[in-house]
């Protein structure tokens, strides 16, 4: 791993509207190199991708501050990170095209390309499969080829949306395996997950959000016997926080059957 | 039916006998169709990109526009491109009336609003698709146009050929601006209504025949190539 | 963004324009575009009649006039007005028709320093074997024609203002008719060329008025024969005229005059007057 890493990255007052709608509200925290593997979770309209979109750069906060450590030029800092998305976006050609593709992209010199790229198949496993269309494997194989692109230019964070989605558990087992195995050479994951049960098994710390905002953030073991925030402890036990909301009254959590998912986007 | 039947021997005739006539008129189609096609490109894959890439004032009007164009009626624009070459025209004084450049002309002028058009539709979807990957993997301006037109270039290419199709199909235009003059800018089509006005309608079939077959091979020598590319990706 | 655009495209453009001008260099001709050959060939352009060009005239007697004079002969034909506004506006050098009176009047016109009387062919009646309005054989062509609209019997008019619809107009005239007044009943205004209108008459079994020329050379007669000709009404004569180089001074004189010079000499009426179809010679020359 080469370069200073551009952690830690550091969140201040971020905000963000569409269509007219807060979906990110007053965000403040601060990612660093530990812990290695930090998972965001929460129910759906939480802001999570945002948050993600906002942090990797492919969108700009409306209000606030995103800092990384290191000062970067945009190339650098592409360069520093990368992204798995929930469906893999694969260019149209062969798999082992898509990686050294990305290693021209980032300035990779073109003798190094050929062996980069094996390599990055071999450890995900797809090594018989450099010459096919990428369009052609398997979904799982797609993920994993979207995994290899990704960590191919050598990230120092790797942020990815669910990428286990939609995958079966076979593929999605083998897919969690080189998120570890990436976390352990180094490189900082921040991942969203909607499997509690994923997020068990591979989170050091989790971030939950609720409607724009981080409602916690602890680490792992912590969040799961005693979270603090009592709308973390209804989506633990699995229940459907989009039908919950806090009454006017005295604060406490009720059940609305007025309210709905949209609700979820309002101020 | 039997005029159709006539026809197409008559066709095979031509062919096989290589009929000097037939091959000077087939030569000069292809020289007039081919040389549009490339200037429209060269003109309107530039378009293209800059109507699917860049946002502003006034690009939905050119876009629609461009659209509409694409169904020009072939003899109104010879018309127009006729009085602009004319002697008494503006442009008189380059003497490109009846001659092939001016069947070139009034043919780019066909054939730039489909590759536009169909070019735009294809590279704007592409970059759809494509934005957030090369967003992510931190490609310039220039690499992710690079990406875009190379992966699409299979429907790109067949824009070109929906372009190709349009000009060598076309007689309204050339008559006008080419006159028809034999030796010089007589090309399929306008034989073909030539023929058809001396009432040689077998032979005007016949010709028919030809373009049709001409077109067919164009058609196939793509699909090869591009079928031959595919195949290669994945080797 | 858009500088990026427009270099990546245009290499793009660029590439496939080399391949394209590989494949069309290595045609005849070499030249991607190949305007008027200036090195070698000398030419003129001669604004014609569509029905002149389609009997075939042109190919016969051009090769002889090259052969002698060197000169290209390019024939733009179209109908008789827009040979005639062709001239008008100098894309031609020589305007050559068969309507008397518009010569003239280009002639009056300044567009034209004189009209030379070239030579004559007949217009005649054709229609459908069947004969419904019983017009066969007759001398006067536009009683013919007054039969025709008494049958109200199909008739198709080239309706294009060239000299052949024109010289339709005026023999309805004799006649005391006016067929406009029929016209999509029986009367069926084309607006198209001669061989065009006789593709049409004859799929409708519909009289006609053909020049002799296209008439003899036309390949789809289907049933249709020859029914009125010898009137001296039916005389069709053809004017050559050199378009002004005081209105245009671009236009080739010197060429030009060599062509009409040659088209009157001896040679040339051999070659016109020698010009057979099925034995019949199309055109005559004066004496």
């Amino acid at each position: 791993m080469t370069g200073a890493s551009p952690l830690p990255l550091r969140l201040e007052s971020v905000g963000l509207s569409r269509s007219g709608k807060n979906v990110l509200k007053d965000v403040t925290t601060t990612f660093a190199v530990d812990p290695p593997k930090t998972v965001i979770i929460g129910p759906n309209g939480a802001g999570k991708s945002l948050l993600l979109q906002v942090c990797h750069g492919l969108i700009s906060a409306d209000t606030g501050i995103v800092d990384w450590a290191t000062p970067q030029n945009a190339r650098a800092l592409s360069r520093a990170q990368a992204m798995v998305f929930q469906r893999p976006i694969l260019f149209r050609r062969s798999a082992v095209a898509n990686l050294i593709l990305a290693l021209k992209i980032a300035g990779f010199a073109k003798s190094e390309w050929r062996d980069r790229a094996d390599g990055a198949l071999e450890r995900t496993g797809l090594s018989r499969h450099a010459a096919t269309p990428a369009r052609s494997l398997s979904f799982g194989e797609q993920q994993r080829l979207a995994l290899a692109r990704a960590l191919v230019v050598e990230p120092k964070v790797l942020f990815l949306d669910e990428p286990t989605a939609s995958l079966d558990p076979a593929a999605a087992h083998l897919v969690e395996s080189l998120i570890d195995e990436a976390a352990t050479s180094g490189v900082k994951i921040i991942m969203i997950s909607h499997d509690l049960n994923q997020t068990r098994r591979l989170a050091d710390e989790i971030i939950f959000m609720h409607r724009g905002r981080i409602k916690e953030r602890a680490p792992a073991d912590q969040f799961f016997t005693r979270p603090e925030n009592d709308l973390a402890q209804a989506f633990i036990n699995g229940e459907l926080l989009w039908r919950r909301r806090r009454s006017i009254f005295d604060g406490a959590l009720v059940d609305d059957e007025t309210c709905s998912s949209e609700d979820f986007n309002k101020s | 039916m039997d005029v159709i039947w006539q026809a197409t021997l008559a066709s095979f005739s031509m062919l096989m006998t290589l009929d000097d006539r037939l091959i000077e008129v087939i030569l000069l189609s292809l020289r007039v169709s081919l040389t549009a096609l490339v200037i429209a490109s060269l003109i309107g894959l530039p378009i293209a990109a800059c109507l699917a890439f860049t946002r502003f004032p006034g690009r939905k009007i050119i876009l629609v526009s461009f659209n509409a164009m694409m169904g020009l009626p072939p003899v109104v624009v010879g018309l127009v491109v006729y009085l602009l070459l004319s002697r008494s025209g503006p442009f008189g004084v380059f003497n490109l009336l009846f001659t092939p450049t001016a069947m070139i002309i009034a043919q780019v002028v066909l054939v730039t609003p489909i590759i536009v058009s169909l070019c735009r539709e294809s590279l704007e979807s592409m970059r759809r698709e494509y934005h957030d990957a090369l967003r992510s993997l931190g490609a310039t301006a220039a690499q992710a146009i690079s990406v875009l037109v190379w992966d699409g270039r299979f429907t790109l290419a067949t824009a070109h050929l929906a372009g190709f199709g349009r000009a060598i199909a076309e007689v309204g235009a050339v008559m006008i601006v080419g006159g028809n003059i034999d030796h010089v800018t007589r090309v399929m089509t306008t034989t073909i209504a030539l023929e058809a006005s001396k009432g040689d309608l077998v032979v005007a079939l016949g010709l028919g025949v030809v373009l049709v077959l001409l077109s067919l091979t164009i058609n196939f020598l793509v699909y090869g190539v591009r079928s031959l590319g595919e195949a290669k990706v994945a080797s | 963004m858009i500088k990026f655009s427009l270099s990546v495209a245009l290499a793009f453009g660029l590439g496939l324009g080399a391949i394209m001008s590989l494949i069309m260099g290595l045609a005849p001709g070499g030249s991607i575009l190949n305007g008027p050959n200036k090195t070698t060939d000398s030419f003129i352009t001669v604004a014609s009649t569509t029905s002149t060009q389609n009997s075939g005239l042109f190919d016969h007697i051009l090769p002889k006039f090259k052969a002698t004079s060197g000169i290209s002969v390019r024939v733009v034909a179209v109908g008789t007005g827009a040979a005639i506004r062709l001239a008008q506006a100098g894309d031609a050098d020589v305007l050559l028709v068969h309507h008397q009176a518009s010569e003239e009047k280009f002639v009056a016109d300044g567009f034209a320093a004189k009209r030379y009387p070239l030579m004559h062919n007949d217009f005649l009646i054709v229609g459908p074997a069947s004969d419904p309005a019983d017009i066969k054989g007759m001398a006067d062509s536009a009683a013919a024609l007054s039969k025709i609209a008494t049958a109200k019997a199909a008739f198709t008019s080239r309706g294009d203002e060239s000299g052949t619809h024109k010289r339709e107009r005026g023999l309805w005239a004799s006649a005391g008719v006016d067929p406009t007044a029929y016209s999509g009943a029986w009367y069926r205004e084309t607006g198209s060329g001669m061989g065009t209108t006789l593709n049409t008459s004859a799929a409708m079994g519909a009289y006609t008025l053909s020049d002799r020329g296209t008439w003899l050379s036309f390949a789809n007669k289907q049933n249709m024969i020859a029914l009125v000709e010898g009137d001296p009404r039916l005389r069709n004569d053809y004017g050559v005229l050199l378009v002004s180089e005081t209105k245009h001074p671009h236009v080739k004189t010197r060429l030009g005059q060599i062509f009409i010079d040659w088209l009157l000499s001896e040679n040339g009426k051999a070659a016109i007057n020698g010009y057979k179809i099925k034995r019949q010679a199309l055109f005559h020359t004066a004496a």
